[in-house]
């Protein structure tokens, strides 16, 4: 870790303003990520501008029924919140299943969406990886990559994005709220996140110095009260996703036909990943375990497999078609 | 030979360290204040194999705070380098990815740490070799494997048995590189004393203070009561502490860069990755054959796997084959490829642990190939006497432990025919392996006996508390040897001050202390009657047991598991195990329920997750903290529960006792990967058993 210095910002502005004067700063939030690279050499800032302590730290609803949450919300409190509970099971699913309670009762909401890969190659400054070191080259190919990307790859970085919440966040159709120092701006959070390309050191659209300030999520319908999150992963806990499914569903109830969809996946990209393909399968047909492999196979039929992630395809397979299928039974 | 009758032994008496402990008043090796310390953190190399061709300290050095930069061109010459795993810092050679390379003294850790990314090191590097095959050309019979056993072993005609068996089981298991990974990092504080008798001082994490210092003492030209060695409390073990490693050496090469400052030096998580020992990986040929009537006839089990190329570490993995069943025609062997790997070495019961695994899954095998039910199979193959020795079993109660288990867990309730018990979508299959550990006993401990006056005793030897309760357990022995209270005994260890103990290692350790404190009891009583004055004292070394010789002492176990296996993403959860298990006495019920369950939870994660992962192209290993290597956390761990057979060892020691440290570990995994093919009909033979190895048979097993 090398020597810096730590302010505390006393509004957002300031903290954006600082930032972005400064190439070699950086916004701490809980810390569980970038702490960590630090110590491991992955981040070098001389300047950590801590933002958990603005007061961002509201959960509230918007006039028109949707849901605004500060970027400073913790995760655990997040989760616990009753609105989240009764109207977006998905996310509370989602930020349940992630990390430990400790970690969940110092990870924000912004800092989550903002976590970086946990490639290994990523946080090992000792090998080459185009997301740390740009055109060093990326260790992960012909490596230990059991953990890695099937979809939306590139020859530059084959990492997956390791949130679960931004995977629940995803499906629920959520809004970012930006600050820059050119003022504030609004994008969906489909829109955040990046695809490796050729410049996989950038994961998402942020310039620098542009901050998190809240995330908002569109007013509860039917179906975002029957999301849900599911998360496979070797150990009941504390580990992250091989994959992991977010979904709703809208079912007809008197023809049993699929009204509407939403499925996003995480764990087998660079970013969350809206399943747009199989959602596309879905609306207009029956609701059948046919038709979620049907749709399932729609999305992973551009999936590219290496050594050691082929399985990442029929286990996404599996589990999309496990939780459409719970889904489906749950309403009955 | 059992003469101790137990009072205190066998009550649960709560641990007399647990207060310290839990008000975080029990010091561990890096708490030990010492006046002004300095911090140390290493540089490892960057490369697996090379030879360093520049070194340049200068940004380090110049950091403020820093107090010594050591590299292989200045750090002190070590008097001996025999042992090229403790030749820290001798020459520029590279044998290993993560090999130490470097060291920073700095006023703080963090300073520390920041100048050693300061330290650059050119290297001149050849691609590295560290992949174990079967097919290797090189692969070569090490001279014995640990600790002392014949390399290979044979009787019969296993090839000529096994063509005329009308049921064979013939596979092949393997079992990943893994780590010890204990709770406490590998810790030492150093302190270099030019003008004082001991003039090495140091608090070490360790499962022996007189193994450290034995060590120790010629590198550095010292006799051995130059070196003192102090260690009352040690965070875990598991065998990576059983000997001094590099880090050690370390430790006292910088005090002594900088001395009469105390240096201290804890290990990163990802440092224990590279400089603590780990398991090898294995490669175990199984040949199983028997008649319809399930008797085995032929025993093979040929193992393969890796060393480090600067010291040879032969885990033992096929000698639990050697006496667990009766056959005719039996063979075991040993093979080891030379690596570019780190230095193997012993993690928590070497050899039995990776061999039952193999041997109790093919068994499995061959119960399933015969028809028999597992636990037939293993009662029908039980044998009479070690069919290693021919000499009569001390108390051989394998059956015993099976049939209790086997009541006890539900057994009758298990489907004989795998994937045919479901609830809703998961597959439920229950499993079951045999257990086996050694009885050791260690010369070369002394106790030293004390009456302080008014019933009041102290009782002295440098023996270990690796959280294994000994602290406890041997008061509980002094106290029946006295015919005193616990409460009337004190006892000292973790220092070499006192009198010399063996390494808490091979569940060797309270048998061993334990005689030598009987035996210094009645060395007392001899010298000083029923009547003592104060301040009389005996010191007395650990007797022999003629019995050793004599039987075969071996202790037992069963294991049974219940999983759920998700029937659409392959997920493996166990909801319940439990261990049965004949171990001799049984000295504080509380601490050994703890030891057993913590072997088992070890063999839960060994069979569901551990895996170290090494890359081919550069000799790293990748996975090297605790979000990568996984262990089975909180939410893993059941209802997992561990019972024992109320029994004395008439041939092991004045207590009854055999070693309880590590049978937990052994048959374990086996228990639950044969519930696995249970529950799915999946076969998984190369741990650890994770979802993507069953996908296919799931599928197969919907259509």
């Amino acid at each position: 870790m090398i020597p810096f210095e730590y302010r505390r910002a006393a509004d957002a502005q300031e903290a954006v303003a600082t930032v972005a004067a400064r190439p070699d700063a950086v916004f701490l939030g809980g810390g569980t990520n970038l702490v960590d690279h630090m110590k491991l050499g992955v981040a070098a800032p001389h300047m950590l501008v801590d933002v958990s302590r603005l007061p961002l730290t509201e959960v509230e609803e918007t006039p028109g029924g949707g849901l605004r949450v500060g970027a400073a919300v913790r995760n655990s409190d997040l989760a616990a919140h009753p609105l989240v509970r009764q109207r977006y099971p998905a996310l509370a699913r989602a930020l349940l299943s992630g990390a430990s309670g400790q970690l969940r009762n110092t990870a924000t909401t912004g800092g989550n969406l903002l976590q970086r890969t946990r490639c290994r190659y990523f946080q090992d400054v000792t090998t080459p990886c185009n997301k740390r070191e740009p055109g060093s080259g990326c260790a992960a190919i012909g490596g230990w990559d059991r953990h890695h990307a099937v979809l939306g790859a590139s020859e530059h970085c084959i990492a997956v994005h390791p949130s679960d919440m931004a995977v629940g966040l995803l499906a629920l159709d959520a809004t970012v709220h930006v600050l820059g120092a050119d003022g504030a701006r609004s994008l969906p959070l489909a829109d955040l996140h990046r695809l490796p390309g050729d410049s996989p050191e950038r994961d998402t659209v942020l310039a620098h110095g542009e901050l998190i300030t809240a995330v908002e999520l569109p007013p509860a319908s039917a179906m975002t009260r029957w999301s849900t999150y599911r998360k496979v992963r070797e150990r009941a806990s504390y580990a992250f996703a091989l994959v992991s499914v977010a979904a709703a569903l809208d079912v007809d109830d008197d023809s049993g036909v699929v009204r509407d969809a939403r499925v996003a996946l995480g764990g087998v990209a660079h970013k969350p990943w809206r399943a747009g393909r199989a959602e596309d399968v879905l609306r207009g047909a029956p609701a059948t375990e046919e038709s979620f492999r049907l749709a399932a196979g729609a999305e992973l039929a551009a999936a590219e497999v290496r050594d050691g992630n082929a399985y990442k395809v029929p286990l996404a397979r599996n589990t999309i078609v496990a939780v459409l299928r719970d889904l489906t039974e749950a309403r009955r | 030979m059992t003469t101790l009758r137990p009072r205190a032994v066998g009550t649960p008496l709560e641990r007399l360290d647990g207060p310290a402990k839990v008000t975080g008043t029990a010091r561990y090796a890096f708490e030990h204040p010492v006046e002004d310390p300095l911090y140390v953190h290493p540089v490892q190399a960057a490369v697996a194999r090379g030879r360093i061709t520049g070194v340049d300290t200068e940004a380090a050095a110049a950091c403020p705070g820093v107090a010594a930069v050591l590299t292989h061109r200045d750090a002190p010459r070590l008097e001996e380098t025999g042992d090229e795993e403790l030749a820290v810092l001798q020459s520029g050679r590279i044998a290993f990815r993560g090999q130490l390379v470097g060291a920073v003294v700095a006023a703080d850790a963090e300073t520390a740490r920041h100048a050693a990314s300061l330290v650059r090191i050119a290297y001149e590097d050849e691609r590295p070799d560290v992949e174990l095959r079967a097919d290797r050309d090189d692969l070569y019979a090490p001279e014995t494997v640990n600790p002392f056993f014949a390399t290979d072993t044979g009787e019969g005609d296993v090839d000529a048995a096994m063509e005329r068996a009308p049921v064979t089981v013939d596979v092949t298991y393997t079992t990943p590189m893994e780590h010890n990974n204990p709770m406490e990092p590998h810790t030492t504080v150093a302190v270099w004393q030019p003008d004082s008798p001991v003039r090495l001082l140091l608090y070490a994490s360790t499962q022996g203070v007189h193994t450290v210092r034995t060590a120790l003492a010629p590198l550095f030209g010292l006799e051995a009561d130059q070196v003192r060695v102090i260690s009352p409390h040690v965070g875990g073990g598991f065998g990576s502490k059983g000997m001094p490693h590099a880090h050690d050496v370390l430790a006292a090469l910088c005090a002594r860069a900088v001395p009469g400052r105390p240096v201290k030096l804890a290990l990163t998580r990802q440092q224990m990755f590279t400089l603590a020992g780990h398991r090898t990986p294995t490669i175990q040929h199984l040949r199983l054959g028997c008649g319809t009537d399930g008797r085995i006839t032929a025993i093979s089990h040929d193992v393969v796997e890796h060393t480090a190329r600067i010291k040879e570490f032969a885990e033992q993995t096929a000698t639990g084959t050697r006496m667990m069943y009766s056959a005719a025609n039996r063979r075991t062997s040993h093979r080891l490829a030379a690596l570019d790997v780190p230095v193997p070495s012993w993690m928590r019961a070497p050899g039995e642990c990776p061999g039952l695994f193999a041997l109790e899954c093919a068994m499995d095998e061959l119960a399933a190939a015969c028809g028999l039910d597992p636990i037939e199979l293993r009662v029908r193959n039980d044998p009479p006497q070690d069919p290693e020795t021919g000499r009569p079993w001390s108390g051989r109660k394998l059956v015993e432990c099976l049939s209790e288990g086997a009541r006890r867990f539900g057994w009758d309730r298990r489907a004989a025919a795998p994937g045919a018990r479901r609830e809703g979508r998961e597959l439920v299959g229950l499993g079951v392996a045999s257990a086996t550990y050694p009885y050791y006993a260690s010369q070369g401990s002394e106790a030293l006996v004390r009456h302080e006056g008014a019933g009041r005793w102290t009782v002295r030897i440098g023996a270990a508390d690796i959280g294994t309760g000994t602290w406890t357990t041997l008061t509980q022995i002094a106290a029946d040897a006295l015919d005193a209270a616990p409460d009337d005994v004190t006892l000292h260890i973790g220092d070499t001050a006192l009198p010399p103990a063996t390494v808490a290692g091979g569940s060797s350790g309270l048998a061993s202390w334990g005689s030598t404190v009987v035996a210094a009891v009645r060395a007392f009583r001899e010298q000083h009657g029923d009547d003592p004055p104060p301040g009389a004292e005996s010191r007395a070394g650990t007797p022999e047991n003629p019995d050793q010789k004599k039987y075969a002492l071996h202790s037992f176990g069963a294991h049974f598991a219940e999983v759920r296996v998700d029937a659409d993403t392959g997920e493996i959860r166990v909801p319940r195990m439990l261990g049965v298990f004949s171990a001799g006495r049984i000295v504080n019920p509380r601490t050994a329920r703890s030891q057993f369950i913590g072997g088992m939870t070890m063999g839960l994660s060994m069979a569901l997750h551990e895996h170290t992962v090494l890359d081919p192209r550069t000799g790293q290993v990748v996975n090297d903290d605790l979000a990568d290597y996984h262990i089975a956390a909180h939410a893993d761990v059941c209802d997992l529960d561990a019972v024992w057979l109320d029994e004395e060892d008439p041939h092991s020691n004045p207590m009854g006792t055999r070693g309880i440290g590590e049978i937990g570990i052994v048959g374990s995994p086996s228990a639950v990967v044969n519930a696995v093919f249970n529950a799915t009909g999946v076969r998984v033979r190369d741990l650890p058993a994770t979802p993507d190895k069953l996908l296919e048979g799931l599928d197969a097993l919907r259509a």
